[in-house]
């Protein structure tokens, strides 16, 4: 049996099996080994304590794990985290390099060879070699690295078999001496030499979890491995390199702001047209009224209902207006699911094809002065198509400070799809003018707030510093494999809100509360905001559903003034149920509540000043 | 001189990463201390991109404050 001593793997292991572990840089194709190795047969395993979901299956005797692409293993962030228990897992890796970057993931190559386990190396992406004219010596990088190096052209098939039939031969690779001299102090106190390097390398977890101090010696020995890495690059790879090919010209483009940001502008005009138009009202359409709403809800009902009538407490709680088995599969199904699937897909387009960080780069300037770097318009994005998703995205940004503003900036400015729908048709019915003021509105206090809490709050947010990839062509393969399993792990995380959202939503319609706090909130919509009474229901029904809220707004009779101010609160207003549940899990309770009444304070602050001007 | 004072087009050493959370992770993408690179965009008010091969590298405003450089003929 496979055992592995306090790490998270939990993967079964027969007798008599073997764990052979990819790795590599992000981008570099190792997915299609994982495809090649494994086959259908895949099994994906959640890593307890993170949002990183690991696949594995079987090859011969072989248990194959895949890993999330990283720079380097040590303990960074969560996917090196990962990458770096299950290479400790492994017994034989399949190091996949990208053959054009060589001096990039070397580095990588090199510590794997350092922690002294089995290993083979696929030379991937050897066409683009070709292409940019470069020539790798294989045979000198074999024995400079002392492991078998076969050089591929995944996509196309090229060298897959050969790797196949070279896994018996992985060796353990020519080690750093001075390293392998070293780490023999520590070989007693830890399981292996592999955590023993890690441990010298100032890998605070795997020390802890070990009792052991840390070395400090991080810096000398990363700085010693850059050296032997340039060294190997400059013995085994001819350059003739010739003028930037297209690829080369148009990544430039996208760069700078004289010509990306058009193509940027262009790009969100595509995804709005997208998702905006198509995905959100003709494929919803579909999905949601006449799938969820005409066929799936009558026929819930119906067999629900025979044992318990609308009515009673548990009624209403299974199958009434709010029920956790009627509103709950018909949003999350109907609604959210056909919007999620597509903005994962134009995400995955986007990350495969090169364009997310140099997009990321274009806007850094920007969100610097909001005390975000240009990662966060991945978020921030997202938040367009859902609040919930996109909240729980911001695991990615560096610092505590980023994820608090990104946060709140979603929860407060970001008005979700759902949404977004039904403000476009009621600001349709103002004109122009109103229009304009609407937007500029939004985004005065989306650029207010974010500059406010850059200033206030304490600390630094972290710089942006990111490895921009050679602009490809997406493979389908791979966008739809990100699809499906981001799709999967939104909707294990978000159901169980949703459905906690609606059993706290008819509970309170039951016991008559929502009643209270709407009659409660009536005199701030009406003496501040100038507002009839009816409005402050359909800011409360916001809060269940976003687009319940305005769509509630539709049917009460206002000024155009009105219909704007009370349009702008309900966009600032608290995100939906399950997005307030998402920033309570993410940021904690004391964060969570000071963002949840904070952009209460905004909303209504903002109304007011609005009503007062107009 | 500092990476964010670097002109467009120029050919840059880096001497010094004065930034020790960075460090480490930089030193895995190919920017650490010896290195050559040529500054290949530099995005008014944002990010300097580096260039060594063909690979890039975008480095905020803020980061290139705190690599000091030096030119490279």
């Amino acid at each position: 049996m496979g055992h592995c001593h306090d790490c998270n793997v939990n993967i079964k292991i027969k007798d008599g099996e073997k764990k052979l572990v990819l790795v590599g840089n992000p981008n570099v194709g190792k997915s299609v080994f994982f495809n090649k190795l494994t086959g259908l047969y895949v099994d994906v395993s959640n890593f307890p304590g993170t949002t990183v979901d690991i696949s594995y299956g079987r090859y011969k005797d072989y248990v194959v794990i895949d890993t999330p692409g990283v720079y380097g293993v040590s303990s960074f962030n969560e996917e090196e985290t990962v990458a770096r228990d299950v290479i400790l897992f492994g017994d034989i890796i399949l190091n996949v390099v990208d053959a054009v970057h060589l001096d990039r993931d070397l580095f990588l190559t090199k510590q794997l060879i350092d922690m002294g386990k089995p290993m083979i190396i696929a030379l991937n992406l050897m066409d683009d070699v070709r292409r940019n004219g470069l020539k790798v010596d294989t045979a000198k990088l074999e024995e400079l690295l002392g492991v078998p190096v076969i050089p591929t052209t995944a996509i196309k098939g090229e060298g897959m078999d050969l790797v196949l039939s070279s896994i018996d031969k992985a060796s353990v690779g020519n080690r750093n001496p001075q390293l392998t001299e070293r780490i023999k102090e520590y070989l007693d106190k830890v399981d292996n030499e592999a955590e023993a390097l890690l441990v010298l390398e100032d890998d605070e977890n795997v020390a802890e979890r070990h009792q052991v101090r840390i070395s400090g010696l991080r810096d000398e020995i990363y700085s010693d491995r850059r050296k032997e890495v340039d060294c190997i690059v400059t013995k085994s790879v001819i350059e003739t390199i010739k003028g930037a090919s297209l690829r080369t010209k148009i990544g430039r483009w996208m760069l700078n702001p004289i010509t990306g940001i058009p193509m940027l502008a262009v790009t969100l005009y595509i995804m709005f047209k997208i998702l905006g138009v198509f995905v959100a009202s003709t494929v919803v359409g579909f999905t949601e009224e006449t799938i969820m709403e005409g066929m799936y809800r009558p026929f819930i009902e119906g067999i629900v209902g025979s044992f318990v009538s609308q009515g009673t407490f548990f009624g209403d709680i299974l199958i009434g207006e709010f029920g956790i088995l009627t509103m709950a599969p018909v949003y999350i199904l109907g609604l959210l699911l056909p919007l999620i699937v597509g903005f994962y897909i134009m995400m995955a387009i986007l990350e495969d094809s090169g364009y997310l960080p140099r997009i990321a780069a274009l806007v850094d300037r920007s969100l610097t002065s909001l005390g975000l770097n240009g990662k966060a318009i991945i978020p921030l994005i997202l938040g367009f198509g859902c609040v919930t998703m996109a909240t729980m995205t911001t695991r990615i940004l560096g610092t505590k400070r980023e994820k608090i503003i990104a946060t709140m900036l979603l929860g407060l400015a970001i008005p979700c799809s759902a949404q977004l729908g039904v403000i476009a048709g009621l600001i349709s019915q103002l004109g122009a003018f109103y229009t304009v003021v609407y937007v500029l509105t939004i985004l005065i206090v989306f650029i207010i707030v974010g500059t406010i809490l850059n200033k206030l709050m304490p600390g630094e947010s972290s710089k942006l510093l990111i490895d921009l990839p050679p602009i490809r062509v997406p493979q389908l393969k791979n966008v739809m494999m990100k699809t499906v399993q981001k799709t999967w792990m939104f909707l294990k995380e978000a159901t169980p809100l949703f459905i906690l959202g609606a059993l706290l939503i008819s509970i309170m319609q039951y016991t008559n509360i929502l009643v209270i706090i709407q009659n409660a909130v009536a005199p701030i919509t009406v003496g501040l905001l100038d507002l009839p009474k009816e409005t402050a229901t359909a800011f409360i029904m916001g809060i269940i559903r976003r687009d319940f809220g305005a769509a509630g707004l539709s049917s009460i009779t206002m000024t155009q003034v009105q219909t704007m101010v009370s349009l702008i609160v309900m966009t600032l207003f608290v995100p939906c149920i399950a997005a307030i549940m998402v920033i309570f899990k993410e940021r904690g309770y004391k964060d969570a509540l000071i963002i949840w009444l904070g952009s209460f304070v905004v909303a209504f602050l903002t109304g007011g000043i609005v009503a007062f001007i107009f | 001189m500092t990476l964010d004072k670097v002109k467009k087009g120029s050919k840059v050493k880096i001497l010094n990463i004065n930034n020790k959370d960075i460090k480490s992770q930089a030193i895995r993408i190919g920017l650490y201390e010896g290195a050559v690179f040529m500054c290949s965009e530099k995005l008014p008010g944002g990010p300097v991109i580096l260039q060594s091969k063909l690979q890039e590298i975008a480095i905020g405003r803020g980061l290139a404050t705190s690599i000091v450089i030096e030119g490279v003929k």
